[in-house]
């Protein structure tokens, strides 16, 4: 059955709360989850105060003043700090976002609270294990299938079809949508979860594409693609605007057209 | 949930264990039927409240008599069936979402079959009793 409560070891304790830096006059509070698979115990929230008149605007840059200045054992993702590699998805304030593109001014109401990404197993303190996210993504088989002997110059594409891509080649595979869509929590095992299909309609949608029948084939399945319940939490989430139950919706409906 | 956690470690690759037994190939009728349950008794609301509002009141002389009256027969009986098959597929659903257990969601499964189709045929069985006088 669906799991409601936490199980015992995950339940969160109360944390540290850190010194404030010396001499710092404007201070914003941060409350991270904090877990360590060495030291056996339960996770926690530790509380610090990032001095913000010596680092930038963005959470991202709140933690790595963090990582810098306070506590260098905090762990998490970044790299490209500036909402293109997607490795910074985090749940800030209780919205899965990037962190390096949300401003921590942004936050109102005292502390930014920062978590790991719900319902994913958790590596180390606000790092994700992504295994099956990224499995469920290789599922759809995310490049171009063609039978057809391949041109001597590129596959070509009308400005008309390429169009069509619009929306869908942006995802930055961050997990932020699968993440915050309950359906995803209850049965990611065997739901493809918003990005993974958000992929998959992608290159159904590819005019150059040879293998739309055989993907809509392999998507057709009630737990693969019919889990999806419009919540609409993805298209809420995604960090780039993109609408991936919109892209659901379309797969679904070719799916109706194909066979009515 | 923590790594830890994680229930059942196995060796199976992530990829194999996504693709598992492969798609159902299935799932779209039953998303189709339940757009088409869902539309027809939403044009059957009005007419199913006029009738249950005929009715309010009545004994069962007067409820025959109103159900004697074939338009007033085959709206009830089409409402009930969009509804009972609405309802099945909606119930499914549910199962599905919140019974993990594979073996144990057979039971519900098939208890919920059993429920709608007693209540769809235990309702056309009263609205045709009526509707013909006997």
């Amino acid at each position: 059955m669906v799991e409601f409560a936490l199980p015992k070891n995950s339940k969160i304790t109360g944390g540290k709360t850190w010194p404030k830096p010396a001499g710092a006059t404007n201070l914003r509070e941060f409350r991270v989850y904090r877990w360590n698979p060495d030291d056996g115990k339960n996770p926690s929230v530790d509380t610090y105060y990032v001095d913000t008149n010596d680092c930038g605007p963005m959470v991202l840059d709140g933690l790595i003043w963090i990582k810098n200045h306070i506590d260098p054992s905090l762990t998490f993702r970044r790299s490209c700090r500036e909402g293109v590699c997607g490795s910074c998805a985090m749940n800030i304030d209780g919205q899965n976002t990037l962190a390096c593109t949300r401003s921590m001014h942004d936050v109102k109401d005292g502390a930014v609270k920062v978590n790991p990404l719900p319902h994913q197993p958790v590596v180390k303190d606000l790092v994700p294990d992504l295994t099956n996210f990224y499995a469920q993504y290789a599922s759809v088989e995310p490049w171009l299938k063609t039978t057809s002997p391949t041109p001597q110059k590129e596959w070509r594409q009308s400005h008309e079809d390429r169009e069509k891509l619009d929306g869908l080649y942006e995802c930055i595979l961050c997990a932020c949508c699968s993440t915050s869509c309950p359906s995803y929590w209850w049965n990611s095992e065997r739901y493809l979860g918003p990005a993974a299909l958000l992929q998959a309609n992608r290159w159904v949608s590819d005019s150059r594409d040879e293998a739309t029948g055989e993907r809509l084939d392999n998507l057709e399945d009630p737990f693969r693609l019919y889990r999806c319940h419009t919540i609409m939490n993805c298209a809420k989430a995604c960090p780039k605007g993109l609408n991936p139950a919109e892209a659901i919706a379309e797969l679904k409906l070719k799916l109706v057209e194909r066979q009515i | 949930m923590s790594a830890t956690d994680t229930p059942k470690r196995s060796m199976r690759t992530p990829l194999g264990r996504v693709r598992n037994l492969g798609a159902a190939h299935s799932g779209t009728s039953d998303f189709w039927r339940q757009r088409i349950t869902g539309v027809a008794m939403t044009l059957l609301m009005i007419p199913v409240l006029v009738i249950v509002m005929m009715l309010l009141g009545r004994n069962q002389a007067g409820a025959a008599q109103i159900l004697s009256s074939i338009p007033v027969a085959l709206i009830l009986l089409l409402f009930i069936f969009a509804s009972a098959w609405h309802m099945k597929i909606g119930m499914q659903v549910v199962i599905e979402d919140y019974v993990h257990n594979e073996k144990l969601k057979l039971i519900p499964v098939m208890l919920n079959n059993f429920f709608s189709i007693a209540v769809a045929l235990a309702s056309t069985y009263a609205i045709l009793k009526l509707s013909s006088g006997v």
